[in-house]
């Protein structure tokens, strides 16, 4: 995947918008990769945790904008327990969910799931599946 | 001095076979906990974003019910429950602002500030009633049980609230090795199940659940052990699902960490709840004679 940047991509609002929500500066990143490696739902992502923070830090809010990364994401914090630089990975993922949750959209909806798939599920994952993709 | 017991949503259904096992166990071991009165859910998640304090007033409001009860410790037996309290608890200790931001939001209760201490069973025997003395209630040593430790994320990450070293722990070998088991340690052992992704992408969290169980019986696991109801939903109930979309997904027997306490403690079998287990879990434990 190749991205062409002119002064015309670049739109630091986004990063601006994660950094106020998750406290967390993308500028710090020097891609080293260590998260890339250590998720274990990469495979699932259009594009790895490392772009994901390149792409923040050259303020590329059009290449993001329709990523699955931080929907994919687990909130497991192996990244963030193995970040030399000492960022808070998940947390930029959740600001990145909630930037489009606060507008009212849902990543999943709860009417569309079949009662046969979640009779059998813990509440535990009822909460937290809707607490990170619904809004 | 009793402790407040923390059960949360899951364990009073889908997760009874954890909350009697560990009520069995805790009550032979002399541990005296109290389940709170008036306790709610914890949100299961931990809020990440900095602007949002209003899913933190849960957890905090049931540990203003601890404090209120006159406890100075709080005992959750569920991985998400421990680390939602656990964390909301150091948010209230350490973050004067937000602190100060929560207790003029729930201005109908007193103030807190972080003063309850929030135990999972597993740190509370390593530190508080010690491995040496649960080796000498031990009447049913699991010997021959090879079984691996499957940890998860929330009891190891992040730092603040970590059991043990995020990335090299051994609380879990420790205390299946007190138990009398054959431990089988597994590199997958802290590695996410998938855990809420079951939700939004069922087949994200089958592969990755795969591969963790894959990895404990490729290494000699005959059987896996864990803590949370999440995980044993997504490594344990959906084998079926597991062995149905991947083809030689192995039968992999899973049990919580208290259903093998409570048999080495000699503790009758009705205590663990197996009929809410994999028929494989039970047939292993006939297998080798502990039921």
């Amino acid at each position: 995947m190749s991205y062409k940047i002119t002064s015309k991509t670049i739109d630091d609002n986004l990063k601006r918008k994660v950094s106020e929500i998750s406290g967390q500066m993308a500028s710090k990143c020097f891609q080293c990769g260590t998260c890339t490696g250590s998720c274990p739902m990469i495979e699932q992502m259009h594009i790895t945790p490392r772009r994901l923070m390149a792409l923040l830090q050259w303020g590329q809010a059009d290449a993001l904008r329709n990523v699955n990364t931080h929907w994919i994401c687990a909130s497991c914090h192996v990244c963030q327990v193995r970040c030399p630089r000492g960022i808070e990975i998940p947390k930029v993922m959740e600001a990145l969910r909630l930037i489009k949750l606060r507008t009212n959209e849902n990543y999943i909806e709860p009417s569309n799931l079949q009662p046969e798939e979640i009779i059998d599920l813990p509440q535990i994952a009822l909460v937290s599946g809707f607490r990170k993709m619904t809004s | 001095m009793s402790i407040s017991y923390y059960p949360g949503c899951t364990l009073k259904t889908k997760a009874k076979n954890l909350e009697s096992s560990a009520l069995a166990a805790m009550k032979e071991l002399g541990i005296k906990v109290e389940e709170l009165d008036r306790w709610n859910c914890c949100g299961a998640v931990y809020s990440l974003a900095d602007d949002d304090l209003i899913h933190i007033v849960a957890p905090v409001r049931d540990l203003i019910r601890v404090k209120e009860r006159g406890h100075d410790t709080v005992l959750a037996l569920c991985s998400m429950c421990y680390n939602t309290l656990a964390r909301a608890n150091h948010l209230m200790k350490n973050d004067e602002e937000k602190r100060k931001t929560i207790n003029m939001f729930m201005d109908e209760e007193p103030d807190y500030a972080g003063e309850v201490r929030v135990v999972h069973l597993f740190d509370y025997l390593r530190d508080d009633y010690g491995w040496d003395k649960l080796k000498e209630k031990i009447k049913k040593p699991l010997n021959g049980l090879k079984v691996g430790p499957y940890y998860g994320c929330t009891l190891l990450r992040p730092k603040e609230v970590a059991l043990d070293h995020p990335d090299n722990p051994s609380i879990f070998e420790k205390f299946l090795e007190t138990l009398g088991a054959e431990v089988i340690n597994f590199p997958m052992s802290t590695q996410c199940c998938g855990a809420y992704q079951v939700l939004g992408n069922p087949d994200a969290a089958v592969k990755v659940s795969h591969e963790i169980l894959t990895d404990a019986v490729a290494h000699g696991a005959e059987a896996l052990a864990l803590t949370c109801p999440l995980c044993d939903y997504n490594l344990g109930r959906r084998q079926n699902i597991m062995q149905e979309k991947i083809e030689g997904s192995p039968e992999v027997p899973v049990y919580y960490f208290t259903q093998l306490l409570a048999l080495a403690l000699g503790l009758p079998a009705a205590d663990c709840h197996l009929e809410l287990n994999r028929e494989s879990a039970v047939n292993l434990l006939k297998d080798k004679s502990y039921i």
